[in-house]
């Protein structure tokens, strides 16, 4: 297992390149899902002011 | 009409697009992450060390993906950005923003996983030849047009803006191809080619196809997640978005 | 396609069109900065710059590399299997440098001919294989060759 996370030497080029990856993978999942989040929100909000006027 | 051309017609409709689309993301998904695990598997542990850069080599299953995907997006927008100014179809306008932010951040994985490459390997994190250059001018491309989407308010406006602005910029594309070939640059020539020329051995290709064809899932999954969350903004007040709206916060 | 996209679209194809034909021309002109390094060929033929530091490529001749007394400086001979010119550089070399692999150098030639290195550089080629098949072709080629010559190209 160490000799596994060892890389030959290279741990220090390898690792980050993965963990970089992995970062931006997942930044770019998370980012949409909080931009439709927001937008939903802020639709529901003004819809649901819409309905309290109408009363 | 053909059958695709219908089925594009109808993708034209936002509201057709967010249901279908909605039902796509999950399919993209899981067939991203089981590829995904498998190219782990096959490029962390079945791959051999290469017979130079020993296990260096395993970030090139990142490097090299990232950087076809860079390049393959580029053209998916300057292609949609082809359509938008044409036919002035929203739903491309929206893939071309859409596309960028992910195309930004995997250009931007293939430059910092090739320094990181280069480093302990040219023994250099960065040198100015004509791929590295190129590559990086693509990155300025695409920060670009993010940019110039956030500046302008209409945004129906913007995505002309941004629409030109990846039609300008597609000329970069067969430049950072072919730079290797038409200078000499530090950045080593293809390995994987469609002449077949055997440039890379087996067990080393595998994680390297798996990878990519990987990352094209996620990419799928990733502009349609994006794309709807645009949509829901710009068509925030219409009927459909509000029927959608009281649906999920029900 | 109605006349108003046609329209549109032969504009968009004018302007691409321009642009990658500007490009190419901006290209050609600077063709020679964007090259990142002379053959020795070219070095000895005089066509590289003199006054200003520049790099060149090409592959590190087999049993070329000799240590200076100093124990810091190594000098080695640069080829492109036609010409060579002999590289002294003082300081830590990139994992990748060896006999018959391909590096960049920059620097500058001083009276003697040699080429005095700030930096080495390794080019690393597009192959890419595991030991083990690197060494059957290598056994392979020298049976079939005779030498150990580097006979591989640098781009």
């Amino acid at each position: 297992m160490n000799e596994f996370l060892a890389m030959g030497g290279y741990a220090a080029y390898v690792w980050p390149s993965y963990a970089l990856a992995f970062i931006l993978l997942v930044a770019n999942i998370v980012a949409p899902m909080l931009q439709r989040k927001k937008t939903v929100t802020e639709i529901a909000r003004k819809l649901r002011r819409a309905r309290n006027e109408q009363k | 009409m053909n059958v695709f051309m219908r089925w594009f017609h109808k993708m034209g409709s936002p509201k057709y697009f967010y249901e279908v689309s909605g039902k796509m993301i999950p399919w993209f998904m899981w067939t991203f992450i089981i590829t995904l695990v498998y190219g782990l598997y096959q490029g962390m542990i079945v791959s051999p060390p290469d017979y130079q850069q020993g296990e260096s080599v395993r970030i090139m299953y990142i490097h090299v993906p990232a950087a076809w995907m860079s390049m393959f997006i580029y053209v998916v927008m300057a292609v949609s950005g082809l359509i938008s100014l044409v036919w002035r179809i929203k739903m491309t306008e929206i893939f071309v923003i859409s596309s960028a932010t992910v195309g930004a951040s995997f250009t931007f994985l293939a430059l910092a996983t090739g320094s990181l490459w280069g480093k302990p390997m040219w023994g250099t994190w960065w040198v100015w030849d004509a791929r590295l250059t190129s590559e990086l001018i693509l990155l300025f491309l695409y920060l670009g047009i993010i940019a110039l989407h956030s500046a302008i308010e209409d945004k129906r406006v913007a995505a002309r803006a941004i629409s030109i602005l990846a039609l300008v910029g597609v000329v970069n594309i067969p430049i950072i191809h072919y730079s290797v070939e038409w200078w000499n640059t530090l950045h080593q020539t293809s390995s994987v080619t469609m002449t077949g020329k055997k440039a890379m051995s087996t067990s080393m290709l595998i994680p390297l196809l798996v990878m990519s064809v990987s990352f094209k899932l996620y990419y799928g999954a990733v502009v349609l997640m994006r794309a709807r969350a645009e949509l829901l903004e710009r068509d925030r007040n219409t009927r459909w978005v509000e029927e959608v709206v009281q649906e999920d916060t029900k | 396609m109605n006349p108003i996209r046609k329209k549109r679209l032969y504009l968009i194809g004018a302007m691409v069109a321009g642009i990658g034909v500007a490009a190419w021309l901006a290209l050609n002109a600077f063709d020679e900065n964007l090259m990142f390094f002379f053959s020795p060929t070219e070095v000895v033929a005089g066509k590289a710059p003199t006054g200003h530091p520049f790099r060149i490529g090409g592959l590190v001749a087999n049993e070329s590399v000799k240590r200076r007394p100093d124990g810091l400086t190594t000098a080695f001979d640069v080829t492109d299997n036609d010409k060579t010119v002999t590289v002294e550089y003082t300081g830590i070399l990139p994992d990748l440098f060896r006999e018959g692999q391909g590096i960049v150098a920059l620097g500058q030639l001083n009276e003697g001919g040699i080429f005095v290195a700030s930096e080495v550089l390794a080019k690393h080629d597009e192959n890419y294989m595991p030991p083990e098949v690197a060494e059957s072709l290598k056994t392979a080629h020298d049976n079939a060759v005779g030498n150990t010559q580097p006979q591989a190209s640098i781009q």
